[in-house]
Protein backbone atom coordinates (compact mmCIF):
# COMPACT_ATOMS: atom_id res chain seq x y z
CA UNK A 1 0.00 0.00 0.00
CA UNK A 2 1.34 3.65 -1.03
CA UNK A 3 2.06 5.54 2.08
CA UNK A 4 1.18 9.14 1.66
CA UNK A 5 2.31 12.30 3.55
CA UNK A 6 -0.18 14.65 4.59
CA UNK A 7 1.23 18.33 4.34
CA UNK A 8 -2.26 19.65 6.59
CA UNK A 9 -1.85 16.57 9.45
CA UNK A 10 1.88 16.46 8.88
CA UNK A 11 1.63 12.74 8.78
CA UNK A 12 2.29 9.76 6.71
CA UNK A 13 -0.63 7.54 6.61
CA UNK A 14 -1.99 4.97 4.40
CA UNK A 15 -3.44 5.42 0.57
CA UNK A 16 -6.89 4.10 1.59
CA UNK A 17 -7.00 7.42 3.69
CA UNK A 18 -6.71 9.18 0.71
CA UNK A 19 -8.75 10.28 -2.80
CA UNK A 20 -7.01 11.21 -6.32
CA UNK A 21 -8.72 14.27 -7.20
CA UNK A 22 -7.03 14.77 -10.79
CA UNK A 23 -4.26 16.81 -12.48
CA UNK A 24 -2.95 20.13 -10.22
CA UNK A 25 -2.35 23.40 -10.84
CA UNK A 26 -5.11 23.60 -13.63
CA UNK A 27 -6.46 27.43 -13.43
CA UNK A 28 -10.27 28.08 -13.93
CA UNK A 29 -10.55 30.82 -16.71
CA UNK A 30 -10.94 34.43 -14.68
CA UNK A 31 -13.43 35.11 -17.00
CA UNK A 32 -15.02 31.91 -18.28
CA UNK A 33 -17.49 33.77 -20.96
CA UNK A 34 -14.70 35.46 -22.64
CA UNK A 35 -13.09 32.23 -23.83
CA UNK A 36 -13.08 30.26 -26.66
CA UNK A 37 -15.08 26.97 -27.01
CA UNK A 38 -11.51 25.08 -28.08
CA UNK A 39 -9.99 26.95 -24.25
CA UNK A 40 -13.03 25.98 -22.49
CA UNK A 41 -12.74 22.48 -24.11
CA UNK A 42 -8.70 22.24 -23.17
CA UNK A 43 -9.71 23.88 -19.54
CA UNK A 44 -12.13 20.91 -18.68
CA UNK A 45 -10.87 17.96 -20.51
CA UNK A 46 -7.16 18.09 -21.86
CA UNK A 47 -4.82 17.18 -19.25
CA UNK A 48 -0.84 16.46 -19.60
CA UNK A 49 -1.05 12.66 -18.85
CA UNK A 50 2.40 12.82 -18.73
CA UNK A 51 4.46 9.58 -18.05
CA UNK A 52 7.11 10.26 -15.17
CA UNK A 53 6.61 12.83 -12.38
CA UNK A 54 3.00 14.40 -12.55
CA UNK A 55 1.56 17.24 -10.54
CA UNK A 56 -1.46 16.37 -9.25
CA UNK A 57 -3.99 16.60 -6.31
CA UNK A 58 -5.27 14.08 -3.57
CA UNK A 59 -8.04 14.34 -0.96
CA UNK A 60 -6.89 13.22 2.79
CA UNK A 61 -10.84 12.22 2.50
CA UNK A 62 -10.87 10.46 5.87
CA UNK A 63 -8.40 12.66 7.72
CA UNK A 64 -8.49 16.45 7.57
CA UNK A 65 -10.86 16.50 4.81
CA UNK A 66 -8.23 18.59 3.15
CA UNK A 67 -7.01 19.04 -0.74
CA UNK A 68 -3.34 19.27 -1.07
CA UNK A 69 -0.80 18.81 -4.52
CA UNK A 70 1.62 15.88 -4.93
CA UNK A 71 4.34 15.06 -7.31
CA UNK A 72 4.46 11.69 -8.16
CA UNK A 73 5.74 9.39 -10.48
CA UNK A 74 3.31 7.54 -12.28
CA UNK A 75 5.43 4.93 -13.65
CA UNK A 76 7.48 4.24 -10.06
CA UNK A 77 4.18 5.41 -7.81
CA UNK A 78 6.91 6.67 -5.89
CA UNK A 79 6.07 10.23 -4.48
CA UNK A 80 8.65 13.03 -4.59
CA UNK A 81 6.88 15.54 -2.81
CA UNK A 82 3.50 16.60 -1.41
CA UNK A 83 2.70 20.20 -0.44
CA UNK A 84 0.01 22.97 0.82
CA UNK A 85 -2.72 23.55 -1.91
CA UNK A 86 -1.32 27.54 -1.64
CA UNK A 87 1.76 26.90 -1.89
CA UNK A 88 3.85 27.55 -5.04
CA UNK A 89 4.88 24.69 -7.21
CA UNK A 90 7.88 23.26 -6.64
CA UNK A 91 10.57 22.74 -9.51
CA UNK A 92 10.82 19.55 -10.76
CA UNK A 93 15.01 19.85 -11.14
CA UNK A 94 15.47 20.38 -7.53
CA UNK A 95 12.64 17.40 -6.53
CA UNK A 96 14.48 14.91 -8.81
CA UNK A 97 17.98 16.15 -7.61
CA UNK A 98 16.71 16.08 -4.28
CA UNK A 99 15.02 12.65 -4.78
CA UNK A 100 18.28 10.60 -5.75
CA UNK B 1 -41.75 -0.95 1.97
CA UNK B 2 -39.94 -2.35 4.93
CA UNK B 3 -38.19 0.50 7.45
CA UNK B 4 -35.16 -0.85 9.27
CA UNK B 5 -34.95 1.10 12.31
CA UNK B 6 -32.39 0.49 15.51
CA UNK B 7 -32.64 2.07 18.53
CA UNK B 8 -28.89 2.00 19.91
CA UNK B 9 -29.51 1.03 22.97
CA UNK B 10 -26.82 2.40 25.18
CA UNK B 11 -24.75 -1.50 26.82
CA UNK B 12 -22.37 -3.77 26.53
CA UNK B 13 -22.34 -5.20 23.20
CA UNK B 14 -19.50 -7.81 23.37
CA UNK B 15 -19.70 -8.30 27.77
CA UNK B 16 -16.63 -10.59 28.01
CA UNK B 17 -13.38 -11.81 26.50
CA UNK B 18 -9.87 -9.73 25.54
CA UNK B 19 -11.87 -6.94 24.56
CA UNK B 20 -15.41 -5.56 25.36
CA UNK B 21 -17.61 -3.46 23.64
CA UNK B 22 -20.42 -0.83 24.46
CA UNK B 23 -22.51 1.37 23.18
CA UNK B 24 -21.92 4.38 24.64
CA UNK B 25 -24.80 6.75 26.33
CA UNK B 26 -25.41 9.73 24.04
CA UNK B 27 -23.46 13.03 24.30
CA UNK B 28 -24.22 16.77 22.70
CA UNK B 29 -21.96 16.37 19.42
CA UNK B 30 -20.98 19.94 17.49
CA UNK B 31 -19.29 20.23 14.27
CA UNK B 32 -17.22 23.63 14.42
CA UNK B 33 -15.36 25.52 12.11
CA UNK B 34 -13.39 28.35 11.93
CA UNK B 35 -10.18 30.32 11.02
CA UNK B 36 -7.08 30.72 13.30
CA UNK B 37 -7.60 34.26 14.17
CA UNK B 38 -10.95 33.28 15.98
CA UNK B 39 -9.23 30.53 17.87
CA UNK B 40 -8.76 32.02 21.26
CA UNK B 41 -12.24 34.03 21.81
CA UNK B 42 -14.10 30.53 20.86
CA UNK B 43 -11.78 28.79 23.27
CA UNK B 44 -12.82 31.19 25.88
CA UNK B 45 -16.44 31.07 25.06
CA UNK B 46 -17.01 27.12 24.75
CA UNK B 47 -13.97 27.09 28.04
CA UNK B 48 -12.22 24.30 26.14
CA UNK B 49 -8.24 25.49 24.55
CA UNK B 50 -9.07 24.10 21.48
CA UNK B 51 -5.71 22.41 20.25
CA UNK B 52 -4.19 23.35 16.27
CA UNK B 53 -2.23 19.93 16.07
CA UNK B 54 -4.52 17.74 13.79
CA UNK B 55 -5.36 14.77 16.05
CA UNK B 56 -4.86 16.72 19.28
CA UNK B 57 -7.37 16.72 22.31
CA UNK B 58 -8.04 18.94 25.01
CA UNK B 59 -10.93 19.10 27.73
CA UNK B 60 -12.52 20.98 30.23
CA UNK B 61 -14.38 18.73 32.86
CA UNK B 62 -16.96 16.94 30.53
CA UNK B 63 -16.33 18.95 27.94
CA UNK B 64 -13.93 17.48 25.01
CA UNK B 65 -12.42 18.70 21.84
CA UNK B 66 -10.85 17.43 19.17
CA UNK B 67 -8.97 18.52 16.35
CA UNK B 68 -9.79 17.13 12.79
CA UNK B 69 -8.71 19.04 10.27
CA UNK B 70 -6.58 22.67 10.28
CA UNK B 71 -9.64 24.47 10.48
CA UNK B 72 -12.13 21.77 11.93
CA UNK B 73 -12.76 20.54 15.53
CA UNK B 74 -15.21 18.14 17.00
CA UNK B 75 -16.84 19.51 20.64
CA UNK B 76 -18.76 16.40 22.96
CA UNK B 77 -20.14 17.58 26.00
CA UNK B 78 -22.85 16.37 28.33
CA UNK B 79 -26.48 16.72 26.88
CA UNK B 80 -27.80 18.73 29.36
CA UNK B 81 -24.96 21.36 27.87
CA UNK B 82 -26.35 21.52 24.37
CA UNK B 83 -28.00 24.67 24.83
CA UNK B 84 -24.83 26.19 27.11
CA UNK B 85 -22.14 25.78 24.05
CA UNK B 86 -25.00 27.04 21.61
CA UNK B 87 -25.75 29.97 23.65
CA UNK B 88 -21.71 30.74 24.48
CA UNK B 89 -20.82 30.47 20.65
CA UNK B 90 -23.32 32.54 19.35
CA UNK B 91 -22.84 35.59 22.16
CA UNK B 92 -18.93 35.84 20.63
CA UNK B 93 -20.31 35.09 17.26
CA UNK B 94 -20.47 39.20 15.92
CA UNK B 95 -16.35 39.25 17.15
CA UNK B 96 -15.14 35.64 16.14
CA UNK B 97 -16.82 34.29 12.94
CA UNK B 98 -17.14 30.61 13.06
CA UNK B 99 -19.76 27.64 12.27
CA UNK B 100 -20.96 25.86 14.85
CA UNK B 101 -23.81 23.26 13.74
CA UNK B 102 -24.96 20.56 16.36
CA UNK B 103 -24.47 16.58 14.97
CA UNK B 104 -25.61 14.77 18.19
CA UNK B 105 -27.61 12.63 16.14
CA UNK B 106 -25.26 12.25 13.56
CA UNK B 107 -23.27 9.09 15.54
CA UNK B 108 -22.87 7.12 18.13
CA UNK B 109 -19.96 5.98 19.98
CA UNK B 110 -18.70 2.58 20.86
CA UNK B 111 -16.04 2.08 23.63
CA UNK B 112 -13.63 -0.42 22.59
CA UNK B 113 -11.51 -1.57 25.62
CA UNK B 114 -9.36 -4.98 26.57
CA UNK B 115 -5.90 -6.15 26.44
CA UNK B 116 -6.07 -6.41 22.40
CA UNK B 117 -8.34 -3.61 21.96
CA UNK B 118 -5.75 -1.90 19.36
CA UNK B 119 -5.43 -5.06 17.30
CA UNK B 120 -9.08 -5.58 17.39
CA UNK B 121 -9.33 -2.46 15.27
CA UNK B 122 -6.65 -3.37 12.58
CA UNK B 123 -9.29 -5.34 11.35
CA UNK B 124 -10.73 -2.46 9.48
CA UNK B 125 -8.24 0.29 10.22
CA UNK B 126 -5.29 1.12 8.10
CA UNK B 127 -3.56 3.51 10.24
CA UNK B 128 -0.99 2.19 12.58
CA UNK B 129 -3.31 2.04 15.61
CA UNK B 130 0.25 2.93 17.19
CA UNK B 131 0.75 5.87 15.98
CA UNK B 132 -1.89 7.39 18.03
CA UNK B 133 -0.68 8.48 21.37
CA UNK B 134 -3.15 8.05 24.54
CA UNK B 135 -4.83 11.57 24.86
CA UNK B 136 -4.83 11.61 21.29
CA UNK B 137 -7.49 10.50 18.74
CA UNK B 138 -7.96 11.19 14.76
CA UNK B 139 -10.91 10.87 12.10
CA UNK B 140 -9.84 8.33 9.92
CA UNK B 141 -11.18 4.61 8.17
CA UNK B 142 -12.86 1.59 9.37
CA UNK B 143 -13.76 -1.11 6.57
CA UNK B 144 -14.65 2.06 4.12
CA UNK B 145 -16.73 4.29 6.28
CA UNK B 146 -14.93 7.40 8.22
CA UNK B 147 -14.82 7.41 12.05
CA UNK B 148 -13.63 9.43 15.15
CA UNK B 149 -10.85 7.26 16.84
CA UNK B 150 -10.25 8.80 20.83
CA UNK B 151 -7.48 6.87 22.32
CA UNK B 152 -8.49 7.28 26.20
CA UNK B 153 -5.71 4.75 27.67
CA UNK B 154 -3.03 2.46 25.86
CA UNK B 155 -6.06 -0.31 25.20
CA UNK B 156 -9.26 1.66 26.00
CA UNK B 157 -10.79 3.72 22.63
CA UNK B 158 -13.98 5.62 21.58
CA UNK B 159 -14.76 5.29 17.93
CA UNK B 160 -17.80 7.86 16.82
CA UNK B 161 -19.96 5.90 14.10
CA UNK B 162 -21.79 7.53 11.52
CA UNK B 163 -25.43 6.36 12.83
CA UNK B 164 -26.44 4.77 9.14
CA UNK B 165 -22.94 2.79 9.43
CA UNK B 166 -22.69 1.88 12.64
CA UNK B 167 -24.84 -1.58 12.26
CA UNK B 168 -21.97 -2.68 9.91
CA UNK B 169 -19.20 -1.38 12.10
CA UNK B 170 -20.38 -3.18 15.12
CA UNK B 171 -21.11 -6.07 13.20
CA UNK B 172 -17.26 -5.68 11.73
CA UNK B 173 -16.04 -5.35 15.91
CA UNK B 174 -18.19 -8.13 17.36
CA UNK B 175 -16.93 -10.29 14.35
CA UNK B 176 -13.49 -9.85 15.39
CA UNK B 177 -14.11 -10.39 19.14
CA UNK B 178 -15.30 -14.04 18.06
CA UNK B 179 -12.11 -14.45 16.31
CA UNK B 180 -10.07 -13.42 19.49
CA UNK B 181 -12.68 -15.95 21.18
CA UNK B 182 -12.66 -19.34 18.81
CA UNK B 183 -8.06 -18.86 19.16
Amino acid sequence: MLLIHCPYCNQTLPELEFTYAGEAHIARPADPSSVSDEEWRDFLFIRTNVKGPHYERWRHFHGCGRYFNAVRDTVSDRFLITYKTDDPRPELSKLLEKSK
Amino acid sequence: MTVLTHAFTPGPIVASGQVKLTLMAPVARFSLRLRAANIPAVSKAIGVDLATTVGARAANGTTESICLGPDEWLIIAKPDDTETVTNACADVYASATHSLTEVSAREVTVRIEGERASELLTIGCPRDIDSIPVGGGCRTVIDGVTVVLWRDAEQSFRMDIWRSFALHIIDLLCTGCKEFAAE
